[in-house]
């Protein structure tokens, strides 16, 4: 059993691993052709992680990367593709912002509403997605697109004055939330202040493994997402499971701008960042759709988001970190591939092996349950 | 087992984050205050969404950084933005910036207000200054602001003037309040001039981030549309994206009214000047630079710094001398811009 784990640990780890690598390399190489120093960039970034006011805002930013590839994460296990959180989340944190500005309840009854109001948004939107797939046919890629877009001018909508909008100088904003709807955060003193959301996220994360692994209905999610004719054949409705699959989805990444709107800026204006729900979808491949992963994953990102900026002032580009981020999903997508069929290769001669050896298999349970294991681990 | 082992993982990277939040106490501020040297650093301008190189808004930031640093001869800085930044990364860069001892520092677009307002309170000893905003209210920033609807009813007379067609084009980069004065502005200028005159009018995005004032392909296409439309003259409130306008324009032999800077004089689009009627300045460089000079003298001043037609950090540049030469026109705009001034011609700003 304890062999086991290490094989399990060696095969999670060397994906990530390998592309962080070649990503560092081809970065380097790129640094070196323009002719600049390779390595100072890397000490600049690794000194800046070090100061406690950027690691605050290293760990706010991680919280909604965090949240958003959640989401995606769950459309992932089921081989849904919901490109679409973008949209979702913006349009929900819009939409919460504008209760937050209109309602004014005591903070415990104004903050439930307010993340309430998230969640129903962001199942709202994806859940047409999830209609149009199940009732037409239509690829939750494409109609997620388009929803994208429409989010984007139902929020232009909802900013005219005559709608819920309130212009402070040339800025298009929601009116300021009530009060109670402003969710403390943690003070750290000169630091900055960490969102009081990431605690939300940190168990939305425990929450995602315990409903994917320990429940029903994550069993049927992702043996919908392995083979849905063979969920079918099990009693799994598929169609069903598309639709709550994309409600659950969408209502997550209704969260992911929650943390700076309850926890910073109060109001949904032209400030408020987008392109979160797109940084996502790399954020969750390169965390392999599992929690501890994605936590990494999200960490790693605002960390090549908060710590490049420094560079601009030592004669480097900030864009070095975004160049880096590109190489990470490009090679994370291709060691994880490697990685898998070197891991079934290994799998494929243990079992020679072992029947040359003279085991039956299933003979004892533990080689037969450590086959099935070892199974789920390349299918990822 | 498995769930013993994932449990600890989950544990000892919650833990390690919390060891390295508490271990590492200094902030980046405390921390190389002392080893700056300050003094010799002057101007720093913070770019908006587009930056360096939209011959537009922010090349107007970057002009007067550029005088500011031949004649004060200290140390200046210029920065960019990222994609999707917070008002913490933009508070985070006027901060940065402060601590290492640049004075005044600027940040460019009405998107840093909060960020300025943040990064004043921590270094009141420094000056800032906003440009396209008047809601910072504080004894250390300068408010720079600009009457752009004046501009824009002047290049409306302009075009009503100019076009045979009796349609003319209005193309604004973002639908955002700030744009909508330039529309507002252009479409009074056409009416009072002219009623028959008919303006289309476009925006390319709903948000700066999805390219609107950094994508010359969005300002072409909308061009070549209007154009189909027999528009003869568009007015570009575009940035980076005006650049597009003018081409499709130049393609054509039509008008094309330019935006924030004199861009008849601009090196990149000399290909396309015959074609550029004028260009409704918003002379952002000069309130850099009077901004700094002002930090130089020792005598800055906050609250709100408005640029208009009678203090001419607006207006219409006469650089075309096709444009220059056209009496009839110019006395039009010149009739109009004594109005304006007089105050006899309220111009609308939304």
């Amino acid at each position: 059993m304890k062999k086991f784990d290490k094989e399990r640990v060696l095969l999670a780890v060397a994906g990530p691993v390998i592309a962080l690598a070649v990503a560092f390399a081809l970065t380097s190489i790129v640094l070196i052709a323009s002719g600049k120093n390779p390595v100072e960039p890397y000490t600049l970034m690794f000194q800046q992680a070090t100061y406690s006011d950027i690691q605050v805002l290293i760990i706010n930013q991680a919280s909604m990367y965090y949240i958003a590839a959640l989401a995606v994460a769950i459309g992932f296990r089921m081989n849904l593709f919901n490109i679409g959180v973008d949209g979702q989340y913006q349009l929900a944190a819009m939409v919460a912002a504008v209760v937050g500005a209109h309602v004014a309840l005591p903070a415990a009854l104004q903050l439930p509403l307010l993340i309430l109001t998230a969640l129903l948004t962001g199942a709202f939107w994806s859940g047409i997605a999830g209609v149009l797939k199940v009732t037409r046919g239509v690829s939750e890629v494409v109609a997620t697109i388009m929803l994208n877009s429409i989010a984007t001018a139902v929020i232009g909508y909802l900013w005219l004055p005559t709608v819920f909008g309130v212009k402070v100088g040339n800025n298009n904003t929601t009116g300021e939330m009530h009060e109670s709807g402003w969710l403390p955060g943690i003070d750290m003193g000169a630091a900055g202040e960490v969102y009081g959301f990431v605690i939300i996220a940190v168990l939305l994360g425990i929450g995602y493994w315990v409903v994917l692994n320990r429940t029903r209905f994550g069993f049927d999610l992702r043996a919908s997402g392995a083979s849905e004719s063979a969920a079918a054949a099990s009693g799994v409705n598929p169609k069903r499971m598309v639709l709550t699959a994309m409600l659950l989805s969408g209502a997550i990444s209704g969260l992911a701008g929650l943390p700076i709107l309850l926890g910073d800026t109060h109001t949904y204006s032209l400030n408020f960042p987008t392109g979160i729900g797109f940084l996502g979808i790399g954020i969750a491949l390169l965390g392999r759709n599992s929690p501890t992963g994605i936590a990494f994953a999200a960490l790693l990102w605002a960390w090549l988001d908060k710590a490049s900026p420094e560079l601009d002032f030592h004669g480097y580009d900030k864009e070095i970190a975004v160049i880096m981020q590109g190489l990470i999903v490009l090679a994370v997508v291709v060691s994880y591939e490697a990685v898998r069929e070197w891991g079934l290769r290994r799998q494929q001669r243990r079992v020679g092996a072992e029947l040359a050896a003279g085991h039956v298999l299933g003979a004892s349970a533990s080689p037969s349950a450590n086959k099935t294991e070892k199974q789920e681990v390349a299918g990822r | 087992m498995r769930r013993v082992s994932r449990l600890t993982v989950a544990g000892a990277a919650t833990a390690s984050l919390a060891l390295a939040l508490s271990a590492c106490g200094g902030t980046s501020t405390e921390s190389s205050s002392s080893s700056e040297s300050k003094g010799d650093k002057g101007l720093a301008i913070a770019y908006d969404v587009g930056g360096k190189g939209d011959q537009s808004f922010n090349d107007a930031a970057y002009a007067g950084l550029e005088q500011a640093k031949k004649e004060f001869k200290y140390e200046t800085a210029d920065v960019e933005p990222t994609d999707g930044e917070t008002d913490a990364d933009k508070t985070q860069r006027l901060v940065s910036l402060a601590k290492q001892g640049y004075n005044p520092i600027i940040g460019v677009g009405y998107a840093y207000a909060p960020a300025v307002k943040a990064a004043a309170e921590k270094y009141p000893d420094t000056t800032f200054g906003i440009v396209d905003d008047s809601t910072v209210e504080a004894d250390n920033v300068a408010d720079l602001v600009f009457a752009e609807q004046e501009a824009s009813y002047l290049a409306g007379v302009a075009a009503a003037k100019s076009t045979e067609t009796n349609t003319v084009g209005f193309v604004g980069g973002v639908d955002n309040p700030l744009i909508h004065k330039f529309q507002a502005g252009f479409e009074q200028g056409v009416k009072d001039t002219d009623s028959k005159v008919k303006v289309i009018s476009q925006y390319l995005t709903q948000t700066a981030e999805e390219g609107g004032f950094s994508s010359p392909d969005k300002g072409k296409a909308a061009a070549e549309g209007q154009i189909e439309k027999k528009a003869d003259v568009i007015y570009a409130a575009a940035g980076l994206s005006g650049q597009g306008v003018i081409e499709a324009a130049s393609a054509n032999k039509v008008w094309a009214i330019g935006v924030d800077s004199d861009q008849y004089r601009q090196k990149a689009l000399a290909a396309y000047k015959d074609s550029i009627l004028t260009s409704a300045t918003k002379d952002v460089a000069k309130a850099v630079y009077t901004l700094a000079k002002a930090v130089e003298d020792g005598k800055p001043e906050g609250g709100i710094v408005r640029g208009d037609l009678k203090s001419g950090e607006v207006g219409l540049a006469d650089s075309n001398p096709k444009f220059k030469d056209d009496a009839e026109l110019q006395k039009a705009i010149e009739t109009a811009k004594e109005k304006i001034i007089s105050g006899e011609i309220k111009v609308k700003s939304s």
